[in-house]
């Protein structure tokens, strides 16, 4: 990651060891995940022990030390989804995608994460997919969700 | 107008704002919360610029609201005057929204909602069945006002109980009221705010800090997120306040990452309440002074806990620790901190506003006010229900929530997350307090309230809750971490039809020996789904342990999926969606399921419409 934006992370936060999870968040809200060689540099400049940072990125679900896909499918599994078949949605994404979840494709084009709840209960069971939510899915719709995203990128 | 600098300056303020509010222009208020899921933002971007291409300004404004509960029929659209119903709006509709109901003044009758039982329409939102048994008060205004205009809650008497706090109460007066409300915590311990907020006063300290949690992570349950897009100013309104009463100068509010909309409203309301001169240095003019920053949960369930928020905040790992010493003396830094829930900071506004005796006549003798509740699964009419304390779970699952979803059967409601417990059929009229529910095994919780019907199966429940707080665990203290992962496997093996005598005992011990022996909350609670689902379930247990059957037809390995040849018409469908090829059979003619490839992906069983796939 360009050195000059982690700096003005850094300075955004005023250098506190105590914004070191905002700071962290503000990195991979640029990156989609969290580079080493950052992590290694901000360790420097904080004077911040490298293992409390690695502590924190893999004590919080939201930070990926992996690249991500261009697409972050994020699958609802709350108590409402998983009333709503969310695991049998799951498997059929991994069927389909050929990947685990905390994996991206081959081709760097998805990633897929579970989540524990997206807040958007009454329409369950729910896939995020980036910014968009796909409410009411079931297995027999995903390939048509998925299908979208690919159709999408060839066009850009 | 900006930079309030007295009490009596805002007060004119709010008579200007109500003054410009044009009354002769028709309203529209469309949510552009909780509705966005449903694609809101494209019908709102209709509306402007149809109103710009028939050039309407001048009669119309729109009005993006928060969420107005009714999130099954959403995008919602209620249009005033009329006080109009419109649900699952498109931008198709707009057209017809403009031409008939504002130029024409008729309503558009495909819109509206339709009552399933009586197949009435209905017009007005406060008539609908779901609205009538409401009683909205901290939800008051989510629907109603535009959450990032922070004149709309001025003009809706917003931060008029501020001023009523900083000019004519002491700190004192202010806790004791809170003391006197009997107002519980609504993040799920129910303990007495004004009790925390009394000895928080009294803590010997210069810097004390106020902290509201909105690290809502119960899965099932998202009352705070609406609360918090919807009405983001009532609850710094309460946080000021609650800093005033015991001396805080800094504020804190931990918000879940995966609610960005809340975070952006509540952002934008924090800065806006700076601007006005109602929140940061010498609010209004008074010399008080109080700053509040946002914080960004990253995603640890357990951070909900109060102690491993506090640690969270610092820029830690968010581990619990042993209380004593509470937050209210040693809390953040080592400093005197109030944590509250964002819904009881709602509750604030109003019991200062009103009194405590006003506050105390509703609800039950240990349960006062309102609570909102996120009414999903397998209910007709899901949503967010706001009720007064003491409303029975069949009045809020039959009267408000419509009933049962394709006339099955009721069989169970999930109230309070993974720390709470299922409620079988014969405790329907059972009264919602934090009491009743405790001792029906349950527990109020932050009010996630999780309805299911005789397709659920109660054993994956609690594997499904155990599972979830497996991976959420912190794994600080041994009975919680390795309590957990021991029932956990139980619950596996039962699930996957190799469960065996002794395991209902080894999961109810296990169970009683995590109550008492966790360090913190998520540990303490972790067996409730279980103990509660063995409590009033147990013949389910039994069915999965020795006939290796799974009634509900959830659990894979302990049924099949088969298709009644009297049912199936042979329209091929399932055969092509079949992702293994395992169905068989001719046109018009019945198919049949190779169980040997079938993987139950339950895709046939969803698709069929002749509900032919049946599970045995």
């Amino acid at each position: 990651m360009n050195i000059e934006k982690v700096d003005r992370i850094l300075e955004e936060h005023e250098y506190k060891h105590s914004a070191i999870i905002s700071i962290m968040q503000d990195v991979q809200g640029i990156e989609n995940y969290l580079p080493e060689d950052t992590l290694r540099y901000i360790s420097e400049k904080l004077e911040l022990n490298l293992t409390r940072i690695f502590d924190i990125a893999t004590f919080y679900k939201t930070f990926s030390l992996t690249p991500r896909g261009r697409h972050t499918i994020r699958v609802c599994c709350g108590t409402a989804c998983h009333l709503g078949g969310a695991s049998q949605n799951l498997e059929q994404m991994k069927r389909t995608l050929h990947i685990k979840e905390g994996e991206a494709t081959d081709d760097s084009m998805f990633s897929l994460e579970t989540v524990n709840c997206l807040g958007t209960c009454a329409l369950a069971p729910v896939v995020m997919i980036d910014e968009d939510y796909h409410d009411a899915v079931s297995p027999s719709k995903i390939e048509k969700i998925l299908s979208s995203y690919h159709s999408e990128s060839k066009r850009l | 107008m900006k930079g309030i600098n007295s009490i009596s300056n805002l007060e004119t303020l709010r008579e200007s704002i109500q003054q410009q509010r044009d009354s002769a222009k028709m309203l529209i208020r469309i949510c552009n919360t909780g509705c966005r899921a449903r694609k809101s933002a494209k019908v709102i971007d209709a509306l402007e610029d149809e109103i710009e291409k028939q050039g309407l300004g001048n009669k119309v404004t729109i009005k993006k609201t928060g969420c107005h509960g009714f999130c099954e029929m959403g995008p919602i659209m209620v249009i005033e005057p009329g006080n109009i119903f419109y649900c699952c709006v498109t931008p198709g509709d707009v057209v017809d929204i403009l031409s008939e109901t504002l130029v024409q003044g008729n309503v558009v009758e495909r819109l509206l909602w339709r009552d399933p039982e009586t197949k009435e329409l209905v017009i007005c939102e406060k008539d609908i069945p779901f609205y009538k048994k409401q009683k909205k008060h901290i939800s008051y205004n989510s629907g109603k006002i535009d959450p990032t205009d922070i004149e709309d809650y001025i003009a809706a008497d917003g931060y008029s109980t501020l001023c009523k706090a900083l000019s004519a109460m002491t700190p004192a007066e202010i806790v004791e009221t809170v003391v006197a409300s009997g107002l519980r915590g609504r993040g799920g311990g129910g303990f007495p705010t004004g009790l925390k907020w009394r000895i928080c006063s009294a803590a010997p300290s210069d810097i004390k800090y106020v902290i509201a949690n909105g690290d809502e992570g119960d899965p099932g349950a998202f009352m705070d997120r609406s609360l918090m897009e919807g009405d983001p100013h009532r609850i710094i309104e309460g946080m000021i306040i609650a800093a005033f009463a015991i001396g805080a100068s800094r504020g804190f509010l931990y918000v879940r990452e995966e609610y960005p909309i809340a975070i952006e409203h509540l952002s934008i309301a924090i800065q806006k309440a700076e601007e006005y001169g109602l929140l940061g240095n010498n609010i209004m003019g008074t010399g008080f002074d109080f700053n509040i920053t946002i914080n960004k949960g990253a995603g640890a369930f357990v951070c909900g806990e109060e102690t491993a928020l506090i640690i969270s905040i610092e820029g830690k790992s968010g581990t619990p620790r042993s209380r004593p010493p509470y937050p209210a003396f040693e809390g953040l830094w080592g400093k005197p901190t109030i944590i509250n829930n964002v819904e009881t900071f709602g509750n604030i506004p109003q019991i200062i506003l009103k009194g405590a005796d006003w506050y105390s006549n509703i609800g039950t003798v240990g349960s006062k006010g309102t609570k909102i509740f996120s009414l999903v699964g397998k209910v007709r009419n899901t949503g967010l229900v706001e009720v007064e304390m003491g409303t029975t779970l069949r009045e809020i699952i039959f009267d408000i929530g419509g009933g049962i979803r394709k006339d099955k059967r009721f069989k169970a409601v999930q109230t309070g997350g993974p720390s709470g417990g299922c409620i079988p059929i014969s405790k329907i009229d059972m009264p919602v307090d934090y009491d009743s529910l405790k001792e029906a095994g349950a527990i109020m919780g932050s009010g996630g309230m999780i309805v299911m019907d005789e397709t659920s199966c109660m054993v994956d429940i609690a594997r499904y809750f155990l599972n979830f707080l497996l991976f959420e665990s912190c794994g600080k203290c041994v009975p919680c971490r390795e309590g957990l992962k021991q029932m956990h496997y139980i619950l596996t093996n039962i699930c996957e039809g190799k469960g065996e005598r002794g395991d209902i005992e080894a999961l109810t011990e296990l169970g009683h020996f995590m109550i008492s022996t966790s360090l913190c909350g998520l540990g303490a609670t972790a067996p409730n789904p279980v103990l509660s689902t063995l409590r009033y379930f147990h013949d389910e247990y039994v069915a999965h342990i020795y006939d290796k059957k799974c009634p509900a037809g959830v659990c894979k390995n302990l049924f099949e999926y088969m298709i009644d040849e009297t049912l199936c018409n042979g329209c091929t469908l399932c055969k092509v969606k079949c992702p293994e090829k395992a169905i068989s059979g001719e046109k018009k003619k019945p198919h049949r399921i190779d169980t040997a490839k079938c993987i139950k992906c339950g895709i046939c069983y969803n698709l069929c419409k002749r509900k032919a796939v049946i599970v045995i």
